[in-house]
Order: structure tokens, then C-alpha cells, then sequence
């Protein structure tokens, strides 16, 4: 069989990678534009190198405290996740134990419901424990996740049973089996569920606007929409705090597409 | 390993986790169901209202236009699913060279920020400097202030929708169609059927139990966006009108109005649409998704 043309199919491809580009590109650039600039009309599509928007968005909000504090919440997000879910995953795909069956149908049912039936309760729990406006109140629900759990528990499925048998016999006890022996073999579980557990949280918006108001207490996202409120059509300073707010995750992304991709293919299959 | 020691063990590894999801989803579920019959003091505390605030929001006309706005939104976004199969057969054809560039580029929208998406459109979008009024000026067409026109609105939207979603879909959909057996294809070409043949006769029916999965899926965030329509949409402005979501509603009533329990209700109607019209995708499976 010959080799099929694959131009057609390039110049498609290339057309829409234009599309899904250009918006970013333009972002960068009308970051570096001066305010009458980025109002022409037509656009001017090059940079005035005003460095300074950099500057003043990081003035006006607190944006490097809102940028750590993401950087906080995300980071414990993710440790919390990968190690509870895996503890959790481990427990349901390898020991047996009576309403095991009936406990997961539970984990299940609650990744059917969609995410704004807790947001009230939880908001008065936070209110109740005087959490209101800390990054305990972001990082407390988000370290628990029955997606998590699902995702790594396939994992854990695909091992062979030898594995713990024969370490079994040796004398571990379930935590060392799970700490020692198979938590290393799912690793690319770990790192799929680390990088959707990452981009969750970096960009989730509503629960941190709803629970910390205070700007010193709030994530980027949240820190973005109060920048809008602030500046209104001013788009070289909104897009200089947009570059800084999203160009982490697209860096990791950048390093780490097989593992996201691989999850998210995952989720697909299993789904 | 002993039986009852290995029960232990697996209560002991479960528990975090569980205790976790019971108090942070399962009480939160069971409490909002509660809450939905009350109606939230100014001071705090809830008083048992029944079904009052169904039946309030049974005529409330914000409520129906959030609920014809979110149905919409959802419409127009699961139009745009094609287009994610069409790049995902593309990035399929054999012998591509590129792949994970592409892969790469489409999938940007995907790991940025909404909120800086967002941003990004409501600047392309804005009716006096806007590059879209911009290009479509120069094809004689005068473009409307599609973020302040409750008529427009919606539609901008829905289009950063589904250009955030492109590169997700598509991922699932290479996968998809990754699992379709070369065989299909081989006795295909024996029997002389062209590519674009191919691609109705066999690929678009294998792929349907994928086609189903993102249909299902988009379907349900798409009846929860939030994001996109908050900061897009200037709080005071009149577009609002035709582009306030259920869950923009959800958020307005019980974090700005500070009704928490008639918010409550909100997610419970916005529980049940979901269910219900899910049930309904998978009842209408039936008659297009292919298992082989």
C-alpha cells in the first residue's frame, strides 16, 4: 500500500492550531501594549514593550501573595489527593473486606452529583470552624475526591495478584505491601491523577470566590475577577495578570502532556 | 493473610478517605436537600418553608430565563463536539508527522485558566475594538457589542466554550478511534469504498460509544458553567438578562442575596435537570450507539 498524502489533513491541522494559538499569542501581546494602543482600531498587532503592566498589576492586587497562595493550596490539593485516593484505591482493589462492595457504589454515587450541591453546606462548615477567608477552607475539601480513588483503584486492578501474595507470605502487612511494592508500580496513575488534580485546582473559580473574600486570602482566579472589577476594559494590565496566572499550569503542561493526556484518555475508556 | 486482620486493614485505609467524602459530599448532599425546604433568616438560622421555594421558582421568570439560557449554552456547546471528532480523525491519519504538536496546541485552552480565557475572548469579543467586530467589518458585516447585547451574548460565550473543549474531546476521541481494528479498514480497501467512505461507513458508527461518553459528559458541564458567563459578562449589564446561568443564579442568590436556601433549591432543580436529562441521553443510546 502506498504511503496516504498527509498535506490535506496539514493544512486542516495547521488552520485550526491557528485558531486555538492566536488567542494566547495575542494576550502576550497586548500585555506589553501601552492603553491606547490596545484600543485601536484597527488592532495593532505588535507589542509597545510597556513593561511596566507588569508592574502595576502586581501593584494593584496582591497578586505575588494570591499567586503563593494558589501555589499552596494546589500543592497540598495534590499530596492530599494522591495519597488518599492511593490509600483508598489500594484498600478497594486489594483487600477484602465485608461492605466493600457497597462502599464503592457510594464513592461512585457522589461523583454523579454535580459539585454545587456541597458548596453551601460546606460554606457553613467553613463558617462554623472559623475558616472563612484561609486557605484551609480551599485546601480541606479539595484534598477528598471519589474521581481519585475510581482512577487509581483501575490501576491497582491491572497488577498481578503475585505480587502481594509473595510479599504477603514474606511477612508485610497491607501498608507495606501498598507503600513499598505497588505504589511504585502505579506510578503513572499517580502522575495522570497529580496533573488533572493540578489543573483542577489551580483554576477552579467558584468555591474560593465564594469563601475568601478577603484579596490576601484568594487564588488567582478568583484574584483575576476582582482585577476585572478594578479595571474594566483596561486589557494590557488584565492580560499581564492573566500571562503570570496561567502560564504556570501551561509550563508543567508543556513537560508533563503524556501523563495528563494519558489520564484523560483513561477517563474516556473507563468512563 | 487472616481473614478479620485483613478486614481491619481495609476499614483502616479506607477510613480517611471516607470520613473526608462524608463530610465534605455525602452531609453536604443530604443538608442542601433540607435546605431547599427552608428559607435562610436575615440574621442566619433557617425556617421550614416546605415547597415554597419550588413553587417561587416555578414562576419566577429569572429563574426560567437561567434555565432557558443554561439549555442554550448546552445546545449549541454539544454542537460543536463534530468538530473535535474531525480534528481527532485528522490527527489520526497515518503516517502524521507532528502529532504531538498539534496535540500540544489544541490542547492549550484546555490546561489554561477559565478565568484567563475569559479575559482573553471578552477583549476579541468587545463590539467597539474587538478583532472579530474588526474582521467581520471588513466583509461588510457590522458586528453587534456581543457581551452587552442579551441576544448576542450567549453565543460568544458558547463559542469560547467549545473552543476550550476542542483539544479535551479530541483526546478522547483519538483514543476512540485508536481502538477501531485496522481490519475494518483493510476489507474497506479491498472492496475499493474511498477514505471519506470510510469515514461515514465505519468510523463515525465504531466511534459512537465514544461519541455518546463526550455527548454525555459535555452535556453536563456545560449545564454547570459558571466561570466563562461571570467574567465575561459585566455584573450590571443588560446582557446578563440572556446569558445568566442556572449556577451563575445558584451564586447570585446565595452568595450576593444571601438566599441561601432558595440557592439550595436552585441546585436541586439543577440536580434533577441533570438527571434527567441524562437518563434521557441514555434512553436515546439505544437508537444510535453501536457496541459491538
Amino acid at each position: 500500500m502506498s504511503r496516504p498524502r498527509t498535506w490535506p489533513a496539514h493544512v486542516f491541522l495547521a488552520a485550526g492550531a491557528l485558531v486555538m494559538l492566536a488567542p494566547f499569542a495575542w494576550q502576550l501581546v497586548v500585555s506589553l501594549q501601552t492603553l491606547p494602543d490596545s484600543l485601536r482600531v484597527p488592532p495593532k498587532f505588535t507589542p509597545s514593550w510597556q513593561w511596566s503592566n507588569f508592574a502595576d498589576v502586581f501593584r494593584s492586587v496582591p497578586l505575588a501573595r494570591q499567586f503563593l497562595n494558589t501555589v499552596v493550596v494546589t500543592a497540598a490539593v495534590t499530596a492530599g489527593q494522591l495519597l488518599l485516593c492511593s490509600l483508598a484505591a489500594f484498600a478497594f482493589a486489594r483487600l477484602r473486606f465485608p461492605g466493600r462492595g457497597a462502599l464503592f457504589l457510594l464513592f461512585l454515587a457522589v461523583l454523579m452529583v454535580p459539585g454545587e450541591l456541597f458548596l453551601i453546606p460546606r460554606y457553613e462548615i467553613m463558617m462554623e470552624l472559623g475558616w472563612l477567608n484561609s486557605l484551609q477552607a480551599l485546601i480541606a475539601p479539595g484534598v477528598f475526591g471519589a474521581f481519585g480513588t475510581f482512577l487509581l483503584r483501575q490501576f491497582f486492578l491491572s497488577l498481578p495478584r503475585e505480587l502481594d501474595e509473595a510479599a504477603s507470605i514474606d511477612g508485610a502487612n497491607p501498608l507495606q505491601i501498598y507503600w513499598h511494592i505497588l505504589l511504585p508500580l502505579v506510578r503513572p496513575g499517580l502522575l495522570a491523577l497529580g496533573m488533572l488534580t493540578v489543573m483542577w485546582s489551580w483554576s477552579s473559580l467558584l468555591w474560593p470566590l465564594v469563601v475568601n473574600t478577603d484579596p490576601e486570602m484568594m487564588t488567582l482566579s478568583a484574584g483575576l475577577a476582582s482585577l476585572r472589577g478594578q479595571f474594566l476594559t483596561n486589557f494590557p494590565i488584565l492580560f499581564a495578570g492573566s500571562v503570570v496566572a496561567s502560564l504556570p499550569v501551561i509550563a508543567l503542561f508543556v513537560v508533563m502532556q503524556r501523563q495528563l493526556i494519558a489520564g484523560i484518555a483513561f477517563t474516556g475508556s473507563k468512563g | 493473610m487472616h481473614s478479620k486482620r485483613e478486614w481491619a486493614w481495609g476499614y483502616l485505609l479506607i477510613a480517611p478517605m471516607a470520613l473526608g467524602l462524608a463530610v465534605f459530599y455525602l452531609w453536604p448532599i443530604v443538608q442542601t436537600l433540607y435546605l431547599s425546604m427552608t428559607e435562610s433568616g436575615v440574621f442566619g438560622g433557617y425556617t421550614w418553608v416546605g415547597t415554597a421555594n419550588f413553587a417561587d421558582l416555578f414562576t419566577d421568570e429569572e429563574m426560567y430565563g437561567a434555565l432557558a439560557n443554561t439549555l442554550l449554552y448546552a445546545v449549541l456547546v454539544l454542537a460543536g463536539v463534530p468538530l473535535s471528532i474531525v480534528v481527532a480523525a485528522l490527527l489520526n491519519v497515518p503516517g502524521l508527522r507532528g502529532l504531538s504538536l498539534y496535540r500540544t496546541l489544541y490542547f492549550l485552552p484546555v490546561v489554561t485558566m477559565p478565568a484567563a480565557v475569559a479575559l482573553t475572548w471578552s477583549y476579541l469579543f468587545n463590539g467597539d475594538f474587538g478583532a472579530i467586530n474588526h474582521v467581520l467589518g471588513t466583509v461588510g458585516i457590522d458586528g453587534p457589542y456581543w457581551l452587552g447585547d442579551p441576544d448576542f451574548a450567549i453565543y460568544a460565550i458558547a463559542v469560547v466554550g467549545i473552543w476550550s473543549s476542542i483539544g479535551y474531546n479530541a483526546v478522547l476521541f483519538l483514543a476512540g478511534l485508536q481502538g477501531i481494528p485496522r481490519h475494518y479498514y483493510e476489507a474497506a480497501e479491498i472492496d475499493g469504498a474511498g477514505r471519506l467512505r470510510q469515514f461515514f461507513r465505519i468510523t463515525l458508527p465504531l466511534l459512537t460509544p465514544t461519541t455518546f461518553f463526550v455527548m454525555v459528559i459535555t452535556m453536563i458541564n456545560a449545564l454547570q458553567v459558571f466561570d466563562l458567563v461571570y467574567l465575561m459578562i459585566d455584573l450590571k449589564s443588560p446582557a446578563l438578562e440572556g446569558s445568566r446561568t442556572i449556577v451563575y443564579l445558584f451564586y447570585e442568590t446565595g452568595f450576593v442575596q444571601n438566599q441561601r436556601g432558595l440557592a439550595a433549591t436552585i441546585a436541586v432543580i439543577l440536580l434533577g435537570l441533570i438527571l434527567v436529562l441524562t437518563a434521557f441521553q441514555f434512553r436515546l443510546q439505544k437508537k444510535w450507539v453501536h457496541y459491538e
